[in-house]
């Protein structure tokens, strides 16, 4: 290219403040980083002239406020790049200035389609670096309940890509079996969507019967109302024109990048971290691990539509297996004690205090743990300086990664496209942010 | 009564303020500002249980410049808040603002450097809501209060400055 | 430790001579400290050896350890499929001199984990292609992960539009 030539930029006067900037740079660093990506690109010809257009971050399709910036030939993308932090909340500054415990309560916000699974999530990175763990009636109901979770969170992203190319129908269906998950929560937990449910050593209660027979109710039913919103989807000519073919990515390609859970499973790659790494009590359950060889968006959407199977499965299992006992681990220094007991005994009020007002100290260290979440991923790495909180917490959130490989999934398809391959992605910005 | 039976059939007499008001308040259509967990709680309110549709304010237009009402659901951070003071800029007025939940009502629980400690630093709230998130129903108990403010408010100075709505 | 790690660590030993500083262990999480000069060719190598290849490179994060000298340090987690084992690897710069060479050669996933501690710490890696503040608006000056950036930030560092 020579250098008398317009560049890109050349044609795009965006109203960014650039009073900051050296007066030659009069673009952002995000455009600029979208033109820089085809520098060899020419144009001579005005009809041939691509545009820049910015998707986001307020979008309805954009599943949040992910903002994506796209080049434009006609209605093809050459390029696109995402733009995230808009959802930036520091969550790991606020752990560093949190006890354990406290932090617990944030978890829940992170991918707020499955709060009960980021709980369970953090709990399992802190038992990890405490060197305790559960009793097994405790890690049975986890299991139990982030399955349930699992399944909420699938259900938006089956429902959400479905009103993405057109089908409005199945996100109204899709939300009336989220509510009878949430009903579950309101009973078991307390709380409907922001759980908060699990302790140090064990969970916040014990589940009751009435608990177990919701759970019941909503199993028996579930499978006919999943075959039910199946049924619109599975043989609709648009829906699988729109899905097909848009979006590959071949399994390589997909763990190079840093694809996690459903969507590398999608490529073939039988990377299943309930099954591989088994955490919880996972390895005394059966179940199948779903992969599709596509990698296309359909072969995503086949994914999460088969894994709210498995999950159905194992939440049965739990319900057959589960054991009786306590449901807190017996480490006064560790675990919170129980309410009525703080109130008679001298012993558990000194324990409530310490940890309560100085944290549970744990050792020095530095532990990785990683569950599998409905997104992917989801790992908490956690150093600590023998102090009540820790040093350093970080978030290793599916989402974010996810979202990293959209550039190359976009290259070359439609602008439409955009909302069957980003709703099959189904990403959380509050994870992706943090 | 009186000068309604002198002008004959057909005819009320009325306050501009209260017709145009009762007009406005039963067509107030929300623009779903969904930044976060609040978000799927607001689509939570609009889903077959709850149906938001009950008080005529279904219709969510995400484009600014067709709604009356900008409902804030969710943590506002620094960046973001530049895109949605753009966004209610664009809104035609008469305009409302709900701030849903604790984060756009105060920065709820998130004390840290990119959160925005409550979204009245930089836009004019209506009706602040509690909860994190809250229910569906606190959501339709703000919209109603909002409604009643609607209501009530003069046309011509329609946002004079009534102290918002705190609900708890 | 798990002696396929073991088998690892002790191949990385022998391959980077004194470039390997430290193994610590703790809780079964084996964290191998490499001088930056070789972490390119570590990373390679654990993609690439034959015995147990590590394909996905599951994060890339930064800690401030705020101690006088090497007062960063930049974690590196990698997985592998075949034998369902992690390695981690840990490098730690100095303040003034805060660049690492990139891996985004070796694993193209790493590229927004470079860009996420660069934007909260202010390690530069060189090499990196698009290296820009993932999170933080752009003309923000601070890092806000570093631990003498108070938690509330610092008044008027990120402007707030007018209410009006």
């Amino acid at each position: 290219m020579s250098e008398t030539k317009p560049t890109a930029g050349d044609f795009f006067d965006l109203p960014v403040n650039t009073s900051h900037l050296p007066p030659k740079e009069k673009r952002s660093k995000l455009l600029q980083a979208l033109l820089d990506m085809d520098p060899n690109l020419s144009f001579d010809d005005p009809l041939e002239n691509d545009m820049v257009l910015n998707m986001g971050p307020s979008h309805p399709a954009t599943h949040g406020v992910l903002r994506i910036l796209l080049r434009l030939d006609g209605e093809t993308i050459i390029n696109a790049m995402p733009e995230l932090g808009y959802l930036h909340r520091g969550y790991e500054k606020i752990a560093e200035n949190e006890t354990y415990h406290e932090f617990i309560t944030h978890t829940d916000r992170l991918d707020y389609l499955q709060p009960l699974h980021n709980n369970v999530a953090y709990i399992l990175a802190v038992e990890k670096l405490l060197g305790i763990e559960a009793p097994p009636r405790a890690q049975y109901i986890r299991t139990m309940l982030s399955e349930l979770a699992r399944v909420s969170s699938h259900l938006v992203a089956f429902g959400v890509m479905a009103m993405d190319v057109g089908a409005m129908t199945l996100l109204l269906w899709c939300f009336r079996e989220r509510e009878k998950i949430h009903d579950i929560f309101d009973i078991v937990v307390g709380a409907r969507f922001t759980t908060s449910f699990t302790r140090i050593g064990g969970i916040a209660q014990d589940i009751q019967d009435d608990g177990i027979a919701a759970i019941k109710a909503f199993l028996d039913q579930f499978p006919e109302r999943q075959n039910e919103g199946e049924r619109l989807l599975n043989r609709n000519r648009i829906f699988f024109d729109r899905c097909r073919h848009t979006g590959v990515i071949s399994g390589e390609e997909a763990l190079a990048i840093g694809l996690t859970g459903p969507n590398l499973r999608a490529s073939g790659v039988a990377l299943d971290l309930r099954r591989d790494a088994p955490y919880l009590v996972y390895d005394q359950l059966d179940f199948d691990v779903i992969t599709e060889t596509e990698g296309d968006s359909l072969a995503r959407y086949y994914v999460r539509l088969r894994e709210m199977e498995e999950s159905v499965k194992i939440i049965r299992q739990c319900l057959e297996k589960l054991p009786q006992g306590s449901v807190h681990a017996h480490e006064p220094k560790k675990v919170l004690p129980r309410k009525e007991r703080i109130y008679t005994r001298m012993e558990e009020l000194i324990h409530d205090f310490m940890i309560v007002n100085f944290g549970v100290n744990p050792p020095v260290g530095e532990v990785y743990h990683a569950v599998e979440s409905a997104k992917g991923q989801l790992g908490f790495s956690i150093v600590s300086r023998g102090e009540g909180h820790p040093w350093r917490l970080k978030i290793r959130s599916p989402s974010f990664c996810n979202l990293q490989a959209l550039p190359r999934l976009l290259k070359g398809h439609l602008l439409s496209d955009i909302l069957a391959i980003l709703g099959s992605l189904d990403p959380v910005m509050g994870e992706a942010d943090k | 009564m009186g000068l309604e039976s002198a002008l004959g059939e057909g005819y009320i007499t009325t306050k501009l303020d209260a017709l145009i008001g009762w007009a406005r308040k039963n067509s107030l259509w929300p623009m779903p500002m969904g930044l976060s967990c609040c978000a799927i709680e607001l689509m939570s309110a609009g889903d077959p249980r709850h149906d938001i549709s009950r008080y005529g304010m279904e219709v969510m237009r995400f484009s600014p410049r067709q709604s009356d009402v900008m409902i804030v659901a969710g943590t506002v951070t620094y960046k973001m808040a530049h895109v949605v003071r753009k966004i209610y800029d664009q809104m035609a007025e008469p305009r409302w603002v709900i701030a849903m939940g604790a984060c756009a009502s105060s920065g709820g629980m998130f004390r840290s450097y990119s959160v925005v400690q409550g979204i009245d630093q930089f836009l004019p709230v209506d009706v602040f809501t509690a909860g994190c998130p809250p229910r569906p129903e606190n959501l339709f108990n703000a919209l109603i209060e909002l409604q009643k403010k609607v209501g009530t408010s003069s046309v011509l100075d329609y946002r004079d400055r009534k102290e918002p709505i705190i609900l708890s | 430790m798990n002696p396929v790690i073991e088998k690892v660590v002790h191949t990385l030993r022998e391959r980077m001579g004194d470039a390997v500083e430290e193994v610590r262990v703790f809780r079964d999480d084996v964290i191998v400290v490499v001088d930056r000069s070789v972490v390119v060719e570590a990373a390679t190598w654990l993609r690439d050896n034959d015995e147990c290849p590590f394909p996905l490179c599951e994060d890339v994060f930064g800690i401030d350890a705020y101690t006088r000298t090497k007062r960063f340090e930049v974690n590196y987690h990698f997985f592998s499929l075949a034998q369902h084992v992690r390695i981690h690897l840990k490098v730690r710069v100095e303040e003034e001199d805060a660049q690492i060479p990139t891996i985004t050669g070796v694993y193209p996933g790493a590229g927004w984990y470079e860009r996420e501690t660069y934007d909260m710490f202010g390690v530069t890696f060189t090499g990196h292609r698009d290296l820009r503040r993932v999170y933080m608006p752009e003309e923000f000056e601070y890092y806000p992960l570093r631990k003498d950036y108070p938690l509330m930030g610092i008044p008027g560092a990120l402007p707030l539009p007018k209410r009006g």
